[in-house]
């Protein structure tokens, strides 16, 4: 199952092992420095920085789109080192991304990956060493691509995160389509996951300075169901008070944005190259 | 369940955009009509709560944890098509800004999660709570089996689109190109994590809240009761089904018998046998009827076989009172199950 094949780690936050009120905080912690870590390399000045977000969410959509047209290993290894040059050239630390993307990604489709070595069927090109369990030709290659669309389509993904704030990412979104509602929608809602997030992280610590001793699982049952019910009851209610709040800054059903940016020569070049992109794989037969 | 870039094909991912489209329009003007101004902060705010429901890792019983989705909760209490809208809003934020499922796979993912989940636990809910108090006891058992048959009828989804891969997307060696493992793998790889811990998970945070709204906030409960729903509302049902039954002899177009319908004496029928054949790829039936089709077909008689009640001889006639029969039994078995539901919640 592919849950947690995030290059941020499960729902976007690094979770703690079990159940525990300590893991759901190290979890809720690890999702807000997330947010922060992204926001600090986007202000960096690297190649992908400078450019406008539109012209990179176009571009950076195209080689993802690539990576899943290609039928080539060969096309799906250059991809990948473009992704990491890129990451190069925008000051992202290969570190980072390791960190980050490919380690993730790398452990969660390798997981999956692996038994399709000697599941799928066709000629053995070797024995596994003491099982005697034959590896398949198309079993290798099929774990390849599947391991290899994952890391290099979720490089493309985070540098389009980790080189733009995030406001400039869903402005984008309307360059690609993305009606204004549900930009609006989508911005209203990534502002609100923080402040929930803030919220349980809150709630669960003040919870956890009134326990003389770790509780058991019921408890811990109990306490999350509790906690989902109170975080549930406050969105409801926040939800009431933030649309009073935008009816009296007159607000009457329609969402508008600000569109300030302004599109470079280059920026018309590097989402043009990228769209040449997908347009050879599939020119060139894949 | 969410599935990442690179495990589907491009055309699998198209077919679910394609699929997903119609739901996420009728959704958008449903809640738009349903809430007007108070729709854009309320779905906001239900998506973000989705987020960090997501986040929760629920303890379960030997000593292993799962974390809910939430599509069961946001169905509940706001409806289906708010959910549909709050989840997919949920999952876009996911996989843009947090890389949680793909971009390419975000129509598979919405059409999972958002959209199947959120429809099953709706129907689920409301057929197990019916007309059940507010703060009756079946409203938990049913919010819990909402949860738990969404969260696996989403992960069955999952297990098909990625079963199907194999099949339609190989090289010329027959290396699978995507997600390499088929129907017979995926499937029960896939629900066999779902009927068990995440399954219960889904089962146990929805359940419980359910509990806990009964104890402190069961107006929130009131949006998806189910209570009597007034007849002018049902009027347009009542004609569509009206237009339907009268319709029903357009059935008598179709020419021949459906596929692998046929009785036992259209085995001894040499122009049946013919258009057994044709039907079948041109692949000759068996010489007599299967022997266990020929015993158990006698075992029992239609009052109106065929459609064609033996009084009377227009056969169209016979097609809309077949019709009239059928569906007015079906109203009348299910509107005996609510009464019967609602007498033992009183």
């Amino acid at each position: 199952m592919p849950d947690g094949a995030t290059p941020f780690g499960r729902c976007g936050c690094a979770r703690g092992p079990g159940g525990g009120i300590e893991g759901l905080l190290h979890g809720l912690v690890g999702a807000m420095e997330h947010a922060g870590g992204a926001e600090s390399t986007a202000a960096r000045r690297g190649l992908l920085q400078v450019l406008d977000p539109r012209a990179k969410l176009i571009g950076l959509g195209a080689l993802i789109l690539s990576v899943t047209l290609t039928h080539r290993l060969a096309v799906l290894a250059a991809l990948f080192a473009l992704a990491v040059g890129l990451a190069l050239a925008s000051r992202l630390a290969p570190g980072r991304m390791a960190r980050q993307v490919w380690l993730g990604v790398a452990l969660f489709s390798g997981a999956l990956a692996l038994p399709a070595l000697v599941l799928v069927p066709g000629p053995a090109i070797l024995h596994l060493p003491g099982l005697g369990w034959p590896v398949t030709a198309p079993g290798l290659t099929s774990a390849a691509f599947l391991l290899g669309r994952a890391e290099t389509a979720a490089s493309f993904a985070a540098l389009l995160i980790l080189t733009t704030p995030w406001s400039h990412v869903l402005k984008a979104m309307r360059a690609v389509g993305v009606p204004v509602g549900l930009v609006g929608l989508l911005g209203m809602t990534h502002r609100y996951i923080f402040l929930l997030l803030q919220t349980a992280l809150q709630m669960f610590e003040a919870r956890r300075a009134r326990m003389l001793a770790p509780p058991g699982a019921a408890a811990r049952r109990r306490l999350l169901v509790t906690g989902v019910g109170v975080l549930l009851t406050r969105s409801l209610a926040l939800a009431g008070e933030v649309h009073l709040a935008m009816v009296a800054r007159g607000y009457r059903g329609n969402v508008r944005l600000i569109d300030d940016f302004r599109l470079r020569p280059r920026d018309g070049l590097a989402a043009g190259v990228a769209l040449l992109v997908p347009l050879a794989i599939v020119l060139g037969g894949r | 369940m969410h599935i990442p870039d690179g495990y589907l094909s491009p055309a699998t991912c198209a077919v679910t955009y394609a699929a997903a489209l119609p739901f996420w329009i009728v959704a958008s003007r449903r809640v738009g009509a349903m809430m007007q101004t108070t729709a854009v902060p309320l779905i906001a705010l239900v998506s973000a709560f989705c987020f960090v429901v997501m986040m929760f890792n629920v303890p379960l019983p030997g000593g292993t944890s799962g974390h809910a989705v939430g599509m069961g909760i946001a169905a509940i209490v706001l409806g289906p098509w708010p959910a549909i809208a709050a989840i997919s809003i949920a999952l876009l934020v996911q996989a843009v800004f947090f890389g949680d499922g793909g971009l390419t796979t975000f129509g598979a993912n919405s059409l999972n999660m958002a959209v199947v989940g959120a429809l099953v636990a709706y129907a689920v809910y409301r057929l197990i709570a019916g007309n059940a108090a507010l703060t009756s006891r079946r409203r938990v058992v049913a919010g819990a089996m909402a949860g738990y048959v969404a969260i696996n009828v989403a992960a069955l989804c999952a297990g098909v689109e990625f079963g199907l891969q194999p099949a339609l997307f190989h090289d010329a060696a027959g290396a699978p190109l995507y997600a390499p493992y088929p129907l017979s793998v995926a499937v029960p790889a896939m629900l066999l994590g779902h009927l068990t811990f995440a399954g219960l998970a889904e089962a146990l945070i929805t359940g419980g809240l359910i509990a806990w709204l009964q104890a402190s906030e069961p107006e929130l409960l009131r949006r998806t009761a189910g209570l009597a729903v007034p007849w002018r509302r049902m009027r347009r049902f009542w004609l569509g089904l009206g237009v339907l039954m009268v319709a029903s002899p357009l059935g008598l177009l179709a020419a021949g018998t459906a596929w692998g319908e046929w009785g036992a004496g259209a085995f001894a029928d040499a122009a049946a046998r013919q258009a057994m054949a044709t039907a079948s790829g041109n692949m000759a039936p068996p010489v007599a009827a299967p022997a266990g089709l020929a015993r158990l077909a006698g075992l029992w008689t239609a009052p109106m076989p065929d459609y064609a009640p033996a009084f009377l001889h227009s056969a169209a006639f016979g097609y809309i009172l077949s019709a009239m029969v059928g569906g007015g039994l079906i109203l009348v078995v299910f509107g005996l199950v609510a009464m019967l539901a609602a007498r033992r919640a009183a």
